[in-house]
């Protein structure tokens, strides 16, 4: 017993076990260290590798492009800034008095059109050059519809975590019945909107106390919350050709509004379940304490309530802020000219009479990726530190 | 479980009675409803009544005439036309010489779809039948259209395109982000570093996901052509065949979504109490044996809600095809969304929307399907 040996780590290992066995427990082997790393460093170059080929695309000319794939600027070719200059100098309203004028125009023209009933203005016409005007549209839109989304589905899912809601079935049938009955109305029979809609209102009304003593089984927080993200399930093409139509016939259909609205209500199912989560997780005796000391639920709700799921808040914000700028099917259909955002400007400089200049569309993905990679380095920091994902461990 | 904050009756505070409510008072009483109106008001105007109206759409044939819009009621023409009139091959694929390959296996799938639904019978409400009955027709069908297609030799339509891109790229983007994540759960060092990386794809806007891709996969621009060169097949044009066309398109779009995959699976790999994997490890099992017996039964609900959720995007992909071949050889490429965009823009509304809800029909059956028998089984099942 005093000649035996004991096998430390690290000492009078052999080479196989050197290689194959790990050191400790928790920790890995030299090959296995070397398979691990190496498999992340080829899939990191086969997620970079598309981006790193855009951004030296856009610093090349015309002879860099078409004469064969050149990898390395300074080694293989001669970068060049002509894709740049060519974006932001062939109009002639590219600077930033252009820029402050359109944000003008957009305040003016709101204005504009809320008092357009009573007193008739003229809007204003845009007169900036296109990168910019897709660039300031794409920011405004975005943050906007981002911030009415947030809003408005917070509100909600601190309802859908608080409040007891018992909505009968009899009511939602009346609801269904009659607004198919509207739909069918103003279609096929010739009644104008407003008509078909606000007698379906009143009807609505009426008929739901009535039905609503007969079929008396109700549904809960649950079902709501499910109807609300099951919406995700809906395809947009589904929902754009009648809404395409609707806005026609308000005349809202270039302009700002059509597209925020339409945006909100595409992410909200996201912000609905993900701050559901943040909220249920809340302890209640915070906002029971706060009740007792005579606070309103909307006092609770924007003072204890909120600050309490900062990081969640901001993680929401910034996925949905993510989405908004990448949305391009809405905007392909409600936006034709002066509501372009960089998607669409981007597609758009695909129909080239000259074939399409490669260096010239990878200028304009790059100012229009730059901001999302920025934004999506932002939100991963917020997701190492596990915020968003409770909702998925659902 | 959600907990309710019990509202007061009007008029009595902590203090004692204090007369008639006040306005504010009424408004924090129904503070639920106003708090959920907005939402609810939202998603009823832009998404539900959208929904039926575009039922209205899709049994009439619309015309936009100098008044507006003009519907004159055609039945199901619309979507008759689809599956069975001018447009099945474009839709349905071509199923006319049909081989014996896809006889046996439209038997073998119907066989076992109906053994199913039998077996179903005894533990399943009268409700849950008729559930079950959807998904059985749905998968028959599909059946049906899979043997007299593709495996009789002949084309597949936009349907079996976009069920391509569903199911095959939802197996490839799960099999490798799950890779990749057990990989980045490693004890190794710069693993912020790698899920920084990693995540930016996902981000990035998909249009601009399609030009990149068009660029890099271009077989005499783009940086593989001396790759191609090496291998001699410097005069493979991958947009000219179908299948390697609707093959280039799966990857590109699975470079887009395996982060959103990576990110979920790895958050619940480092769930996993680090113990038993340590209890594990002291016992001499390998690390695939950990992940095996240990890990996989402890994050499968996770991965099939993150495989139900990347299903339901999958079904709206438009963007990618669009750009990179704007539907591909013929049609080899087009998702039914882009299909549907595609006859707008000829201006026949009336089968457009009719696609897009054959669409949605798809969608709904497939991904509630996955959902009732395979991601509440999951969560169901007690946790080890």
């Amino acid at each position: 017993m005093s000649q035996s040996r004991f096998k430390f780590e690290k000492t009078n290992r052999s080479l196989m076990e050197r290689l194959f066995e790990p050191p400790t427990v928790g920790k890995m082997s030299l090959v296995a260290k070397v398979v691990v790393y190496a498999f992340l460093a080829i899939w990191s170059v086969f997620v970079l590798f598309p981006i790193y080929w855009v951004i030296i695309t856009s610093f090349k000319d015309a002879t860099a492009v078409n004469q064969g794939p050149f990898y390395i600027p300074f080694v293989d070719f001669q970068p060049t800034l002509d894709a740049w200059r060519s974006q932001f100098n062939t109009d002639p309203y590219c600077d930033l008095v252009s820029v402050a004028r359109q944000l003008y125009l957009l305040v003016y023209n709101s204005i504009a059109f809320v008092v357009s009933p009573v007193l008739p203005l003229d809007p204003m016409e845009p007169q900036i050059c296109k990168i910019y005007l897709a660039f300031t549209n794409s920011i405004v839109i975005g943050i906007a519809s981002t911030v009415f989304c947030v809003t408005v589905g917070s509100m909600a899912a601190y309802a859908l975590a608080r409040v007891q809601f018992k909505p009968k079935f009899g009511n939602i049938l009346v609801f269904v019945g009659l607004a198919v009955l509207t739909i069918l109305a103003t279609a096929f029979v010739g009644i104008p909107w407003w008509a078909s809609s606000t007698v379906a209102l009143a009807l609505f009304f009426l008929l739901a106390r009535a039905f609503g003593r007969h079929f008396t089984r109700s549904l809960g927080n649950g079902d709501i919350l499910f109807w609300i993200i099951s919406q995700r399930i809906l395809p947009p093409i589904v929902v754009v050709i009648p809404v395409y139509v609707m806005f026609q016939a308000v005349g809202l259909l270039d302009t700002h509004l059509a597209l925020i609205i339409l945006y909100a209500v595409a992410n909200l199912p996201i912000v609905v379940w993900l701050m559901h989560d943040f909220f249920v997780n809340l302890p209640i005796e915070l906002e029971e304490s706060a009740q007792l000391d005579g606070a309103t639920r909307f006092g609770i709700f924007w003072e204890i309530v909120l600050p309490l799921t900062r990081p969640g808040l901001a993680a929401t914000t910034l996925l949905v802020l993510v989405l908004n700028w990448n949305e391009y099917l809405f905007a392909v259909f409600l936006a034709t000219v002066k509501v372009q955002t960089m998607p669409i400007m981007v597609a758009a400089k695909n129909a080239g009479e000259k074939g399409v200049y490669w260096w010239e569309m990878c200028a304009v993905i790059v100012v229009m990726i730059i901001p999302v990679i920025i934004m999506a380095i932002m939100l991963t920091r917020f997701i190492s530190k596990g915020v968003l994902l409770g909702a998925v461990k659902g | 479980m959600s907990q309710t904050i019990k509202d007061g009756q009007p008029g009595i505070t902590p203090a004692g009675f204090s007369g008639r409510e006040s306005w504010g008072e009424w408004f924090d009483r129904h503070s639920g409803t106003f708090f959920i109106a907005p939402a609810v008001t939202l998603i009823l105007i832009f998404a539900i009544l959208p929904t039926f109206y575009s039922i209205v759409f899709a049994v009439s044939r619309v015309k936009f005439t100098s008044e507006g819009l003009t519907f004159r009621f055609v039945g199901f023409k619309n979507f008759a036309k689809q599956l069975f009139g001018t447009d099945q091959v474009h839709f349905l694929g071509k199923t006319a010489p049909v081989s014996p390959v896809g006889v046996a296996f439209f038997v073998i799938v119907t066989a076992v779809v109906l053994w199913w639904l039998y077996r179903s019978l005894k533990v399943s409400t009268w409700v849950g039948m008729i559930g079950r009955g959807i998904s059985a027709a749905m998968a028959i069908f599909l059946a049906w259209i899979l043997g007299a297609s593709q495996l009789s030799g002949n084309s597949i339509g936009t349907l079996y395109t976009t069920l391509f891109y569903v199911l095959c790229g939802c197996g490839v983007q799960f099999l490798i982000g799950t890779g990749l994540a057990f990989l980045c759960s490693q004890p190794i060092r710069g693993k912020n570093f790698f899920r920084v990386i990693f995540f930016i794809p996902l981000m990035v806007t998909p249009l601009g996901v399609g030009y990149a891709m068009k660029m890099v996969a271009d077989i005499t621009k783009g940086p593989f052509e001396p790759v191609l060169r090496f291998f001699g097949l410097e005069n493979w044009v991958w947009s000219a065949s179908p299948w390697s066309a609707r093959l280039v398109m799966m990857v590109c779009d699975s470079w887009q979504w395996i982060p959103f995959i990576f990110i979920c699976i790895l958050a619940a790999l480092e769930n996993v109490p680090r113990d038993h994997i340590e209890a594990a490890e002291v016992d001499g099992a390998s690390r695939i044996q950990i992940f095996r017996e240990i890990i996989w039964p402890q994050i499968v609900p996770v991965a099939v809600t993150v495989l139900l959720i990347r299903a339901i995007e999958a079904f709206k992909i438009v963007d990618l095809p669009n750009i990179m071949t704007g539907g591909g050889p013929g049609s080899s490429t087009e998702s039914m969304t882009l299909h549907s965009v595609y006859v707008w823009r000829a201006n026949d509304i009336g089968t457009s929307a009719a696609i897009a809800y054959l669409l949605l029909i798809l969608t709904v059956v497939v991904c509630a399907s996955f959902f009732n028998y395979v991601v509440l089984g999951q969560l169901r099942r007690p946790q080890a």
